[in-house]
């Protein structure tokens, strides 16, 4: 059962083919065999999910009619906000708060009788990329335990890739739907930045975070994108219906794109490594088979990408994360005699090095006398980027590239060096400060057995066609049904 | 070399982000934080004179609605989380009298 797609489960347990029971509990008992090892849950919910799970077989027994992920075991992202259990954003200063309501999309997903097993882990506050600055536990790689699984939502890739849940949400804010489902062997979708509410989720780059599915297929990203796109009066980034319409993601993807041009920017492809430009070259082979074309397109401004996004970021999060004050909710230092060392101590105690790095950051960016010369020349500079795009995209219908420099990189291996670290972002950044869409999918292995990632980024609101064109390349090779070996009690 | 960032500037910018900081980090923030401004700075190897800054991908505007009043979270569930707080307020050490100020 485990096998199925999360569509395919679905429509069996809609059937009464099967139950959701059933599947909840084979899903939660290899929760508890796997995931000690693995690490990709912060928090489970079994009683809950059993609750639901009964309540969607009652239904469909009585004939009523159930949503579009009826009784399908889901994962979300512990940045989040549930009312049930914690929201921790995997940072010991939210380590037991509790939120008073749910982000829109965990309405969403419980509005589609979606039974939520668990909220994964990831870098705290989803600063990072290898989920190594989880505050609360460590995820190894499905493919290799010694790897990290990428990030920042490495917990919802692994969960995916090990059969932990059927889909999952991730958040991007440069990356980190895209990479972790490119180092775990699983498809991730960065929706256009206002095509998904934000609403509960815990923001870190306002202008750049977009949630979106982390699947095991093209197919079941479209079923997730069904469930969580559209306008939200809760988030007014959300875009109006009128402007830009959702549509049956799932419907559309049977359509392959006629005549399809692909863009291509060899000089900057050639910074991955080998087997990672032999993975995208072949994959570009697939579509060329396909009567795909392919265009050279210049877009001289991605190599600035990294250093625009790493000011605009933190800037944003130095003023989003000023919340975190130990007075309204989360950790208070206990040490703290006077208001103002509330906050210094609070603050210091509870959010790890990679938070205070970036906040720092941010803050020297914003603070007098820089703010010229780093936020504003930043921002200026992300205007020429999505200039590129918009150029690029007069010529071509995607753009495919690297998802990643390398495979999934070592535990430890560049903790110690944060520029090393953001300087891995290299491929993923650009869609974020563009506001477009890009998807990950499986597209082959290295020497040592690790998945490779082919990332296509299309021109905003066009996530319709861009699961189109990556459902072309997945119905002709069987990369996305390869699956790691997980080690459980089975 | 020139610095891009002393251990001076560290400190008053963990001060500005209410962050106290140990002697150890002061240093490990230094380098780090150097190294990354210093990358940072290859933005200037474009020339933007004329480009309007890109603050946020989508046109958005102020969204106003009608000004009715809705419900909203409530004293007590608002509070749920507070580390301290007395049922009506939260609750803070004295600002004034003895407060080391900022």
């Amino acid at each position: 059962m485990e096998q199925l797609s999360a569509k395919a489960l679905r429509d069996r347990i809609a059937a009464g083919e099967t139950s959701s029971v059933e599947a909840t509990e084979a899903i939660l008992s290899r929760i508890e065999d796997v995931d000690p090892a693995l690490g990709a849950y912060i928090s489970t919910h079994r009683e809950m999910a059993m609750e639901r799970a009964a309540d969607v077989d009652r239904r469909v027994k009585a004939g009523e009619p159930v949503g579009e992920l009826a009784g399908v075991p889901v994962a979300v992202k512990d940045n989040m906000c549930t009312t049930f259990g914690a929201t921790t954003c995997a940072s010991a200063i939210l380590k037991d708060f509790h939120s008073p309501y749910n982000a829109t999309v965990v309405e969403k997903l419980l509005a589609a009788d979606a039974v939520i097993v668990g909220k994964t882990n990831m870098d705290e506050f989803a600063m990072g990329s290898s989920t190594e600055n989880s505050a609360l536990r460590r995820t190894v790689n499905p493919w290799d335990g010694a790897r990290v699984p990428g990030g920042s939502s490495g917990g919802s890739a692994a969960a995916v890739a090990s059969r932990l849940c059927y889909a999952a949400l991730g958040s991007d804010t440069g990356g980190s739907i895209r990479q972790p489902a490119s180092f775990c062997g699983v498809v991730g979708l960065k929706p256009t930045y206002g095509r998904v509410s934000r609403f509960g989720l815990v923001a870190y780059g306002s202008s750049l975070d977009q949630i979106g599915p982390i699947t095991r297929s093209v197919a079941d990203a479209a079923l997730m994108m069904n469930v969580i796109a559209g306008r939200d009066a809760a988030d007014s980034t959300s875009v109006d219906e009128t402007i830009a319409p959702v549509c049956d993601y799932l419907e559309k993807l049977a359509i392959p794109v006629e005549g399809l041009k692909i863009g291509v920017v060899s000089e900057f492809n050639a910074g991955a490594d080998e087997p990672v430009r032999e993975a995208l070259g072949e994959a570009i082979g697939v579509y060329e088979g396909l009567g795909a074309e392919v265009v050279e397109i210049g877009m001289p401004r991605l190599d600035y990408a990294i250093a625009a996004y790493y000011v605009i970021a933190t800037a944003e999060a130095s003023s989003n994360l000023a919340r975190y004050d130990g007075v309204h909710y989360g950790h208070r230092s206990e040490r703290a005699r006077d208001y103002v060392k509330v906050y210094t101590k609070s603050r210091a105690e509870a959010l790890g090095k990679e938070v205070k790095r970036r906040i720092m950051l941010g803050t020297y960016a914003l603070s007098s006398g820089y703010y010229d010369a780093y936020y504003l020349k930043a921002l200026k500079v992300r205007n020429l980027i999505r200039g590129d795009f918009t150029e690029a995209f007069r010529k071509c219908d995607c753009i495919m590239m690297p998802v990643a420099p390398t495979t999934a990189f070592g535990i430890g291996e560049k903790v110690d060096d944060p520029l090393t670290m953001y300087l891995s972002d290299i491929y993923t950044i650009a869609a974020n400060l563009a506001g477009v869409p890009a998807i990950s999918i499986p597209c082959g292995f290295d020497g040592n057995r690790l998945p490779i990632g082919l990332q296509i980024i299309s021109p905003a609101f066009t996530e319709d066609r861009l699961l189109a064109i990556a459902r072309m390349f997945e119905r002709q090779t069987d990369w996305h049904k390869a699956e790691p070996t997980v080690s459980g009690g089975h | 070399m020139d610095k891009k960032i002393d251990q001076e500037q560290v400190r008053k910018v963990a001060r500005l982000s209410r962050l106290e900081l140990t002697e150890a980090e002061v240093e490990e923030f230094t380098g780090q934080l150097g190294a990354i401004l210093e990358y940072v700075e290859k933005m200037n190897e474009l020339n933007t004179d004329g480009v309007e800054p890109l603050a946020h991908c989508l046109a958005v505007s102020n969204v106003f609605r009608e000004d009715i009043v809705e419900e909203s979270l409530g004293t007590e569930r608002a509070l749920a989380n507070a580390p301290q707080q007395d049922g009506e307020f939260f609750r803070v050490p004295k600002i004034l009298d003895g407060g080391s100020g900022a």
